[in-house]
């Protein structure tokens, strides 16, 4: 039986795979968002962070990602769950490419610009909405790039603590040494991670022209 | 802030001096006033402190020294927002925002000062007007425009909410010479019209003696002298004469 014929016999599956696996590196990616931006931000008004919160950042990206599955089980509430768990494991690591990012992009933006709007009597909150943001949006929209699809291919472990998701294919096909199933799942999974890199790959390009 | 009655000088330094945490003393014991409606030209090599200065009186810095008084009100007592939206301010690349067309770039301070979008509308067709602009350019961005183009936004900008300050931080030093010289007779047309009270940096001498009501000689960080064009070309102050022997071999006509 060829790969494209198992594909479709079992397209139910492979669908409903495919959501899960969407849905662990959506939600993750949104929690990553909302804690990244706000964190990267954070750095570049309070230097003295700087440090600290990257080095945190860090840290947990050198976790291997069965580890920190499993440094995360006897967390309250989110252990319950299997998806729960798996979120928050690739919610961590997506912040540092975020924080980095969103940093790195405020940092970027051309200080003359920054210092123009300060002395034309823009606040501080102002410049941070219409000036900066907008001006590293392209930067950030890469670290969104890379932590996402870096999240798509670390989901394909969350299947070997019961969240589903593509990998479920992967496991059981090294289960069955049957490359086919394992296919089954790893093509999909690629996919996804390349749709993911060619759209925000668009949106960075749209983003960083000025 | 025009509304009470105080007569006295428009910006006046105090006996100010100014220091980063880090280095040395940038400006030292600078005594300085500027009358309202006044054209006054800082003038000094780079590194001499004229930034440094400008940037005292609309508080991007503040004195570590003395005062700097704006409208008779020290600018540490100033609401700073408040005090940055009635000075206008030009730098040099204009500094404009990239992501903003040309009108919405002129448009900064009413939109910051909530001005309703009809009022806003005519006052950037007017202020492109001012400043020989055509209508057209209103939709474009920045980069689409000449440096002479958008000089000329920058000083639209600054002048748009119709602030009784200007601050202007050589804004005409990087454009070639022809528009240069253009943008210069432009705008002490504009000035003998509108008198507003103007603070020019500048290291070109003959910028200078062409703009200024008064000319304010810097260096190294202290006020050397303050004269007219007129008295400048006459003035027998070492430096004076430095500067124009300096000038003087460039333009023999002058
Ligand atoms: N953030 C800073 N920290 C320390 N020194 C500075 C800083 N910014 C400028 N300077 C120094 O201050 C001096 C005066 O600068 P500035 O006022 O910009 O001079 P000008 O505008 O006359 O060229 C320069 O020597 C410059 O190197
Ligand atoms: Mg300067």
């Amino acid at each position: 039986m060829g790969l494209w014929q198992f594909l479709v016999q079992n397209r139910k599956e492979v669908l409903e795979l495919t959501g899960e696996h969407l849905w662990l590196v959506g939600a993750a990616m949104t929690l990553a968002v909302a804690i990244g931006v706000p964190l990267g931000i954070l750095v570049t008004r309070v230097p003295r962070l700087n440090k600290a919160v990257l080095g945190g950042a860090n840290i947990i990206q050198t976790i291997p990602s069965l580890a920190l599955f499993g440094f995360l089980l006897p967390a309250p509430w989110i252990g319950e769950r299997a998806d729960r768990l798996a979120i928050l494991a690739l919610t961590l690591y997506a912040l540092l490419p975020l924080i980095r990012n969103t940093s790195v992009g405020i940092q970027g933006v051309d200080r003359t610009v920054v210092e123009a709007g300060r002395g034309m009597g823009m606040t501080d909150r102002q410049l941070l909405w219409r000036v900066e943001l907008p001006l590293a949006m392209g930067v950030i929209i890469a670290g969104v790039r890379v932590a996402t699809v870096i999240s798509v291919g670390v989901a394909t472990i969350a299947a070997a603590i019961g969240a589903g998701g593509l990998g479920e294919f992967i496991f059981r096909g090294l289960a069955m040494v049957n490359n086919q199933v394992i296919l089954a799942g790893a093509i999909p999974a690629s996919c996804l991670a390349l749709a993911a890199d060619m759209g925000l790959g668009w949106v960075e390009k749209r983003l960083s022209q000025w | 802030m025009t509304d009470n009655a105080y007569a006295g000088p428009a910006i006046e330094f105090r006996d100010v001096s100014f220091q980063y945490a880090s280095g040395l003393a940038l400006l030292k014991g600078l005594n300085l006033s500027v009358a309202r409606g006044e054209t006054l030209v800082l003038l000094g090599r780079s590194g001499s402190g004229k930034t440094t200065a400008l940037k005292l009186i609309n508080h991007l810095l503040s004195p570590t020294g003395g005062q700097v008084r704006v409208e008779g009100v020290a600018t540490s007592q100033w609401d700073v927002i408040r005090l940055r939206r009635s000075i206008g301010y030009v730098i040099q690349e204009a500094g404009l925002f990239p992501h903003f067309t040309v009108a919405k770039n002129i448009a900064l301070v009413p939109s910051l000062e909530k001005w309703d979008e009809a009022r806003t509308t005519a006052r950037v067709a007017e202020m492109l007007k001012l400043v020989g602009l055509d209508q057209e350019l209103a939709g474009r961005y920045p980069r689409e425009l000449s440096g002479g183009q958008r000089q000329r936004v920058g000083v639209a900008r600054a002048l748009a909410a119709d602030p009784p300050i200007l601050l202007m931080d050589e804004p005409f030093g990087a454009l070639d010479p022809l528009t240069r010289a253009e943008l210069q007779r432009e705008f002490a047309e504009l000035q003998r019209r509108l008198r507003k009270t103007v603070v020019f940096v500048t290291h070109d001498l003959h910028e200078a003696l062409f703009l200024a009501d008064r000319v304010a000689l810097m260096e190294a960080g202290e006020l050397e002298a303050v004269l007219t064009p007129e008295e400048f070309r006459g003035s027998r102050h070492p430096l004076v004469s430095a500067y124009r022997d300096a000038f003087l071999s460039e333009r023999p006509q002058e």
